[in-house]
């Protein structure tokens, strides 16, 4: 039980997708104009993620090694085009807001990036958990980002007005550059603290696998 | 003429893929460390989302559309592309070396470039026809070269700048995106 508890808490903090991994990136900014859509893209990103770790755990002794990738990346692409079909089907507005950002999550690195260094190694129960973890993860930035773009740049939260009457909204936060400020600001807030929490411990080392080039040269990986 | 032009100009200025669109931030933060190989994915995105337009547009409307196939959109379009990538790939390895050794070793990294099956899907939801189709491709690729070049240009003088130890690595990256993307909202009313 601790164990999975472990697996769970690192996708949220210690391993967080967006601040300290840096993947998953595009979704993250485009969609939190508003707190709604925030909340709608995590929970759509943490379906498809949960659903593709389960079944690929469940498979991962069967799925020949040199193919995995293109069989990872149908079973996403499965699970992405059903959640796309029910947020049209339940949730018209907030599909039609999100746009073309609900099929990318196909190619969103937060999917392909666990599935491949986490759930095709690990038991079943573990991947779920780190699915949970990892969107969980993945929803709460998107909430912090929403909540500072959607209060400073439209007075309101989740639609509700909150600022006085008297506060003229910056539109500045609603637009791209906006979205851009926020995040550098919320994950330099975030950075900060990881420094003051790891003094003297070395911090390993983080960086994305799936949109760099990798060091030695070797494409192989990617 | 002039629609293409307009296509043309949207796509590559007012609607920047990764300043205005968010599209493909993985790459343009992963990528520019130096200007060569922003230049090198640049030039390398540029070829495959042409080729995947061409590909995918007479897939949707040739078979997908006629057989009422429409939702299988996301699973054909990135097994295409990702098939279409490896067949580049081994095409560019075998019959053209030099420039397989310049931009071969994107390749791998490409299919998974969120820029490329966005342009699949947006050519289809604004129903461009074919040729429009590829003019927005070009364009689109051409403003993610562009953006990609002015931050990998940045980059060199931040590595020289005094820069706050709060914002060191990252952070600043973005805020310098945010700086630029300023800049770009400038071209707003460039088409009425």
């Amino acid at each position: 039980m601790k164990r999975l508890f472990g697996v769970f808490v690192n996708g949220l903090i210690v391993e967080n997708p967006l601040f300290i991994i840096m993947i998953g990136l595009c979704s993250s900014m485009a969609v939190t104009t508003t707190v709604a859509n925030g909340i709608g893209m995590g929970v759509a990103l943490t379906f498809v993620l949960v659903m593709s770790e389960l079944i690929i755990s469940l498979f991962r002794n069967l799925i020949p090694d040199s193919i995995r990738m293109p069989i990872f990346l149908i079973v996403i692409a499965a699970f992405t085009t059903i959640m796309d079909l029910e947020m049209k089907a339940y949730f018209p507005v907030l599909s039609k807001s999100m746009g073309v950002f609900i099929p990318l999550v196909v190619v969103n690195c937060i999917v392909m990036g666990r599935v491949e260094a986490f759930s095709s190694k690990q038991p079943v129960l573990d991947s779920i958990f780190d699915g949970f973890g990892m969107g969980l993860g993945y929803t709460w930035v998107l909430i912090a980002l929403a909540v500072v773009r959607e209060l400073l740049g439209n007075g309101t939260l989740l639609g509700f007005q909150i600022m006085p009457s008297s506060f003229s909204p910056m539109i500045f936060f609603i637009l791209p550059p906006g979205g851009f400020l926020v995040f550098a600001l919320w994950m330099a807030a975030s950075n900060d603290l990881r420094r003051k929490l790891l003094a003297g411990r070395k911090p390993e080392p983080t960086q994305d696998s799936c949109c760099t080039l990798p060091e030695n040269g070797s494409t192989e990986k990617a | 003429m002039s629609d293409l032009i307009k296509i043309f100009v949207a796509a590559f200025l007012i609607n920047n893929i990764i300043l205005m669109r968010f599209i493909a931030l993985c790459s343009y933060i992963g990528m520019t460390s130096d200007v060569g190989q922003s230049v090198g994915m640049g030039l390398a995105v540029t070829f495959v989302t042409v080729m995947a337009s061409a590909v995918t547009w007479p897939i949707y409307y040739w078979i997908l559309k006629p057989n009422g196939l429409e939702f299988l959109e996301i699973l054909v379009f990135i097994v295409v592309i990702a098939a279409l990538v490896q067949l580049v790939e081994f095409y560019l390895k075998k019959s053209v070396p030099a420039l397989y050794h310049a931009m071969g070793i994107y390749l791998p990294l490409i299919t998974t470039n969120c820029a490329i099956l966005a342009v699949t899907f947006d050519q289809i939801t604004y129903n461009y026809n074919f040729v429009q189709s590829i003019v927005f491709a070009v364009a689109v690729s051409l403003g993610y070269l562009l953006a990609m070049l002015l931050l990998a240009g940045v980059r060199q003088r931040l590595k020289n700048s005094p820069i706050p130890s709060f914002m060191m690595d990252t952070p600043i990256l973005f805020l310098t995106t945010s700086v630029i993307a300023v800049a770009f909202m400038g071209f707003a009313g460039l088409i009425k």
